[in-house]
């Protein structure tokens, strides 16, 4: 349940006009990468690409290639809902669907989609997916109440538990605990370590003390200036990035001299 | 008013307070000198003594305010003086009207004016009733309903979820003129619409259900596309972030969390022309029986019940009202219908 993802040579154009240029990086399987980078850098715009997510807003289209385990992801004839279904994504501000339940949340994956599932797999499904997101305990006497009803911190954690009980190969995540307090935000992270054992994981992030615990390589994506197409700067391990980066500009912004 | 009654400093403003429930005092000291004057002076009645007297109220209050309490507060107490004074004038016509038509209604009103029609009654006879046109009001409007309701729903969703370029731009413009299509003007379209078709004698409650659908559409494409513009974005996002089309992301994640407001804006178009009664009376007629038939002959409805009950005159004239009262009864229930299921349906939980 999870997959390397190869990106080459990849362009990002909302109409005319290019939003990043020229990505070539690979996501080892179960594996957390962060990408971190000024605001309007584009690394959202990058992240929305993994799963075709940027097609959402009319005349977004990319060039280049990304495979996911060899399989181009924008190939002749490939389904972005197809794709859709293997990436998943979790949004910044947490999204669960109001008029839903907290069960008929986790399964929403597999109820919009008219998918049909025996009760006793449906509540095997929101159990298992619900532990895998540490919220089964706080709210198994609730599993009716509505998917509003949690915190901020709970109501994320329900948006994780929807997206992998889908059984998705890869996870997204774009800048998850930005709208969340530190508690919920070391809850979250901790559940980044516990899924990074079946899932390959991308997120971005503004916080780079969150991407220097969380993640195994970061990738720091750059912008010339505003109306300039992003860029990645520099891909690499963690450790090495934060210590002893190889580009002037990440070590620039990692010391916080601008961004 | 409520605030403490510490004694401000100069430098915040204000020197004072005026005492408590002192617009009261001064409102029902403005209505009586109001009436003495107009008793010295002309003619008093209840509609001038209450204008002088809110006149003077609110000059009264305004000045007052301004010398006790400062510039500020005299400001906040004329505009309210102000607001409410319109809110009460607007008023008016709408309680006067419920106390006619309630008033005037009643005498006929009865069991058996809304079970039995016209048939055999005529003169001074006092029986009868508005039966047969209560069946045609349900008919027309249920058939207009049918016409309108699905085709408004999804053109907003065409218009909400899919139209960028042209088509989109162009609908919308004609929905707008749509909007402001004169009731005659839809009626003579249906006349002509089925007179061209079929034979110019033809006349059916299809006929006038036609023509309210074509009034009827743009309201309800008007409402829908509000309520589906007011779904938060990233509801659709995280539908589709899960693998779900579009197609059923929107039925059953835009839909749904709309349904309230489509199902309240939905009713209040029905509301709105439920007692349209030019297109009805070219398309529809009147009669005094009951025809059940909805496809092939006239049939009564309750506004242009009302209106020939009111040419006739005499005893008749009470039937209008009654027949007006009916329907000023249905469309409150419309309306009440309408609030108890956007609470029933409202996303819980969400503000």
């Amino acid at each position: 349940m999870s997959k390397r993802i190869d990106v080459k040579n990849l362009n990002v154009y909302y109409g005319e006009f290019l939003a990043v240029e020229d990505v070539t990086m690979t996501i080892e399987p179960r594996s957390v990468t962060a990408l971190i980078g000024p605001s309007g850098c584009g690394k959202s715009t990058f992240l929305r690409t993994l799963n075709r997510m940027h097609e959402v807003i009319p005349g977004a289209y990319v060039t280049g290639e990304a495979l996911m385990d060899g399989q181009n992801l924008y190939g002749r004839g490939v389904d972005p809902v197809q794709v859709r279904r293997q990436v998943g994504m979790v949004f910044q501000r947490p999204n669960p669907f109001p008029t839903m339940s907290i069960a008929d949340n986790v399964l929403a994956g597999v109820r919009l989609n008219n998918r049909r599932m025996s009760r006793s797999d449906a509540d095997e499904l929101v159990e298992s997916s619900l532990r895998g997101a540490n919220l089964w305990e706080e709210v198994k006497d609730r599993l009716d109440r509505p998917g509003s009803s949690l915190s901020g911190g709970q109501q994320q954690r329900l948006c994780i538990a929807r997206a992998i009980a889908v059984k998705p190969e890869v996870v997204l995540m774009d800048e998850p605990c930005s709208a969340l307090d530190p508690i919920s935000t070391l809850a979250i992270e901790d559940l980044i370590a516990e899924l990074k054992t079946e899932y390959t994981i991308v997120i971005v992030t503004h916080n780079m003390q969150q991407a220097a615990r969380v993640s195994d390589k970061t990738g720091f994506f750059n912008i010339a200036g505003t109306g300039k197409p992003g860029h990645l700067i520099e891909y690499d391990e963690t450790e090495k990035m934060f210590s002893t980066p190889s580009v002037k500009d990440t070590e620039d912004y990692i010391s916080g001299r601008f961004g | 008013m409520t605030t403490p009654t510490l004694q401000p400093q100069a430098a915040l403003g204000g020197a004072g307070q005026l005492p408590k429930h002192i617009s009261w005092y001064v409102l029902a000291g403005g209505l009586a000198l109001s009436f003495v004057v107009l008793l010295l002076f002309a003619e008093p009645t209840p509609a001038s003594v209450i204008i002088l007297g809110g006149a003077i109220y609110v000059a009264a209050i305004w000045i007052s305010s301004r010398i006790v309490e400062g510039a500020r507060r005299a400001t906040d107490r004329l505009a309210t003086a102000v607001v409410t004074s319109a809110f009460a004038l607007a008023m008016i016509p709408v309680v006067s009207l419920l106390v006619t038509v309630v008033d005037r209604g009643r005498t006929m009103m009865s069991w058996e004016f809304l079970t039995t029609d016209m048939t055999g009654i005529f003169g001074d006879m006092r029986g009868g009733g508005a039966w047969h046109a209560i069946v045609g009001t349900f008919w027309v409007t249920a058939l207009a309903s049918v016409f309108s309701i699905p085709l408004g729903i999804f053109t907003a969703i065409y218009l909400v979820e899919y139209g960028r370029g042209r088509l989109a731009r162009a609908i919308t413009v004609l929905v707008d003129v749509m909007t402001g299509i004169p009731s005659i003007v839809a009626g003579l379209f249906a006349l002509v619409l089925f007179n061209t078709i079929l034979d110019p004698a033809y006349r059916s409650a299809l006929m006038g259900g036609v023509a309210l659908a074509v009034l009827m559409t743009p309201v309800v494409v008007r409402s829908c596309e509000e309520m589906l513009r007011l779904v938060p974005n990233e509801l659709r996002e995280a539908a589709y972030a899960l693998g779900v089309p579009k197609w059923l992301a929107i039925v059953k994640v835009v839909l749904r969390t709309a349904i309230a407001g489509i199902t309240t804006g939905v009713m209040i178009s029905i509301a709105r022309v439920v007692g349209e009664t030019a297109p009805l009376l070219l398309t529809m007629g009147i009669i005094t029986s009951t025809n059940l038939n909805a496809f092939d002959g006239r049939m009564a409805t309750l506004p242009v019940f009302a209106y020939s009950s009111f040419r006739q005159g005499g005893v008749y004239l009470e039937r209008a009202w009654a027949a007006a009262l009916v329907l000023i009864a249905i469309v409150m229930v419309l309306n009440i219908i309408a609030r108890l299921v956007s609470r029933y349906f409202a996303p819980k939980g969400m503000t």
